[in-house]
């Protein structure tokens, strides 16, 4: 039973159609690196996925839920669904301890002891445990990264999204964000990033994903992916990344 | 509730129509005044001499912070008190536009603050006078990048002239003031006048607008943008 | 009996000054209670909520201050509704400090990034939850100086109470150039009196404001 369905999804923009019928569906424990050029329609495709975005036509199915209308629909499915941004978004007035403990606090109505325990413990996951107290601008971007990953995971979802974390990052400090993101595949998470880093997506990825105009041009295991592109497209697009 | 009947206040049209022209040029006035007092104000805050630059900045907080009914009750009651005979037409235009020359004087100043030093002295480099300078690289620039906020500002003169009905200056809320006193029709009289200022709001909003276009071909050009 | 302007009608002026910070502040309260709400359904997602907000912004902000009282005033007995002077000027100072306070919040909350917002749905929060404990937080930040600066105009447009008949400040000055026939001694130290209540707001809301900044930049 995958856990991620996604069946001829169409988007358009105005008269910009970005998503061209997308199909793809994810197994559990899988990763999935999607890269493709930019205004390729990776990151909307992943919006898409928890409801940022509402694709014209097509079916989603995500841990279990239908993407459907409707307030109470998407936000069931959201708690199943971690999602980490590029800006890592983190809120600015809030303690790293306070802006992880937010959503269970809220949504699943978690004790404060109990929630504080379980920020305790996300924390120590992505290793910054004793950054409990600070304030995400007292924190450097890569920790501010991992915080996010952190903040996700406290709802304990059954798939995470990322798209593009490290590319607002310094190069030194990509690292730290990528190995938190390979022990957490290695745990079994589900997970679908949007990345640049080839190599990376080479190493991790169970299965890579290549966006070109709005549909899903090639995939395929990293191995086969990178080692013997079929689609003049691809590369040419990882004769210039590459 | 008792119902509204507006046909007497209609009926007095005509007492209307000449007090909301009567605030149509009163503003207009006060605006063109106004600008020349902002511009003027605003280079000065920004001139060589000290002297200067306190004498602008005192005007313009002190007209800032004091209520526009009391500069006119000053300028009505109090000049005469020096000796100087002024109609209450004459008072009210010239609060007016010293109540927006200090307000556009602030705009205008944000307008200037923003221009980088690098156009200045690309300017420079191309060896502009320092007056052409002034007029072309500092000033009309600044005053495109600032006319809608200048615009509104424009707008707020106009509803201030409502107040110069307290000097017996016959404009739109006189011409109310003096239907109400025939009619005894008071909500009706409030609610058209309101209506009426309205209506010029708009009107002031969309003569800037074009005024803006013209005046600044580049706000044209960009227009689509916005 | 004509008096001459001295420190006992200075100190009369000074206790009228005291009305003009109580409607001051009556009408910051009430004005910020409405225009919170306005502000609020300036940005809901239904469009009717959206559109009366919107609709009550631009025609208060459209009626100069002096019709807005002058509303409230006949309105009000013609809703068969009796209130004092200083209620009646409250309520209508309330009204015309909602849609302008209700507009300035409106921006302040539209300027926290969308980002936050997307972060907090993608958590899951509820659209309400979304705001009191994420948006709004943000936005007061944003909010302070900019309000605090238009606290100015609501002292300064106390002023206009003064027309349908409550005696702050601005009146006492009127009935005591009556007596004195001292226009120029009388209204300037009305002015100043004015002053003195709105320079430190204002003084205080430009250090905000760049306080604000320096803060984002760094
Ligand atoms: N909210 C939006 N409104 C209009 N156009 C959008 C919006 N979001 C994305 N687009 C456009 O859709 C295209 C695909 O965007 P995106 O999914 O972000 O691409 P990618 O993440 O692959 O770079 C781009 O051309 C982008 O400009
Ligand atoms: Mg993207």
């Amino acid at each position: 039973m995958p856990v991620v369905v996604a069946e001829d999804v169409r988007k358009s923009f105005g008269s910009l159609t970005v998503l061209d019928g997308v199909s793809l569906s994810v197994s559990e424990g899988e990763l999935i690196a999607v890269i493709g050029r930019s205004g390729s329609g990776k990151s909307t495709f992943l919006r898409c996925l928890n409801g940022l975005e509402t694709p014209d036509s097509g079916q989603i199915i995500v841990a279990g839920h239908a993407l459907a209308p409707g307030e109470e629909a998407l936000r069931a499915l959201r708690q199943d669904v971690g999602m980490v941004f590029q800006s890592y978004n983190l809120f600015p007035h809030l303690t790293v301890g306070k802006n992880i403990e937010l959503a269970p606090r809220l949504v699943k109505k978690i004790g404060k002891a109990e929630a504080a325990d379980i920020a305790r413990s996300v924390l120590a996951e992505v290793g910054l445990a004793e950054k409990y107290d600070a304030f995400p601008e007292q924190l450097s971007g890569g920790q501010q990264q991992r915080v996010a990953i952190a903040r996700s995971l406290a709802m304990r979802p059954k798939v995470m999204l990322f798209d593009e974390v490290t590319s607002a990052l310094d190069p030194e400090l990509t690292g730290e964000v990528l190995k938190v993101m390979e022990g957490l595949s290695r745990s079994g998470m589900t997970m679908l990033l949007v990345t640049h880093e080839m190599a990376f997506a080479r190493k991790a990825a169970s299965r890579v994903v290549y966006f070109h105009q709005g549909r899903i041009h090639e995939q395929g295991p990293p191995e086969e992916f990178f080692g013997a592109p079929k689609t003049p497209e691809l590369q040419q697009f990882l004769g210039a990344v590459l | 509730m008792p119902s509204l009947v507006f046909s007497d206040v209609w009926a007095q049209f005509d007492t209307l129509l000449s007090g909301l022209l009567q605030t149509v040029w009163i503003s207009a006035v006060a605006i063109v005044l106004g600008v020349v007092i902002g511009v003027l104000c605003a280079v000065a805050r920004s001139a060589r001499s000290r002297l200067l630059r306190v004498l602008a900045a005192g005007y313009v907080e002190g007209m800032r912070n004091t209520p526009f009914i009391v500069q006119l009750f000053l300028v009505f009651f109090g000049l005469p008190g020096l000796g100087i005979q002024i109609t209450a037409i004459q008072a009210g235009l010239i609060a007016l536009t010293l109540n927006l020359g200090a307000y556009s004087a602030e705009i205008i100043r944000a307008g200037i603050e923003a221009t980088h030093r690098s156009q200045i002295e690309a300017g420079a480099a191309l060896g502009l006078r320092r007056r052409d300078i002034l007029l072309h690289v500092v000033l009309l620039p600044a005053l495109e990048r600032v006319w809608p906020a200048l615009s509104s500002q424009f707008v707020l003169t106009m509803l201030a002239s409502s107040i110069l009905s307290q000097i017996s200056v016959e404009e739109l809320s006189s011409a109310g003031a003096l239907i109400d006193s025939r009619t005894y029709r008071s909500m009706e009289v409030y609610i058209i006048l309101a209506g009426f200022y309205l209506g010029l709001t708009m009107l002031f909003r969309l003569s800037f607008d074009l005024a803006g276009r013209f005046l600044f071909p580049r706000r044209r050009a960009v227009a689509v943008r916005r | 009996m004509i008096r001459s302007f001295g420190p006992a009608e200075f100190t009369f002026l000074v206790e009228a000054a005291r009305w003009t910070v109580l409607l001051s502040l009556l009408a910051f309260i009430g004005g910020g209670v409405i225009g919170m709400v306005v502000a609020l359904m300036r940005v809901s997602r239904n469009a009717m909520l959206r559109n009366i907000a919107a609709g009550w912004i631009s025609v208060v902000q459209g009626t100069p201050v002096l019709i807005v009282l002058f509303l409230v005033f006949y309105g009000l007995p013609f809703l068969g509704l009796r209130f004092p002077p200083l209620v009646a000027a409250a309520l209508g100072m309330t009204v015309y400090a909602s849609a302008f306070l209700g507009d300035i919040w409106r921006g302040c909350i539209e300027a926290v990034p969308r980002q936050q917002w997307e972060a907090a749905s993608s958590l899951a929060l509820k659209p309400a939850q979304r705001m009191i404990y994420v948006v709004l937080p943000q936005a007061v930040r944003l909010a302070v100086p900019p309000t605090v600066g238009f606290m100015v105009q609501i002292v300064k447009n106390t002023s206009v109470a003064s027309i349908i008949g409550f005696v702050e400040l601005t009146r006492a000055g009127t009935l005591m150039n009556n007596v004195t026939f001292q226009p120029f001694w009388v209204f300037g130290s009305v002015a100043l009196l004015y002053f003195a209540m709105c320079w430190p707001l204002s003084v205080m809301s430009q250090r905000l404001e760049r306080r604000l900044h320096a803060g984002r930049r760094s």
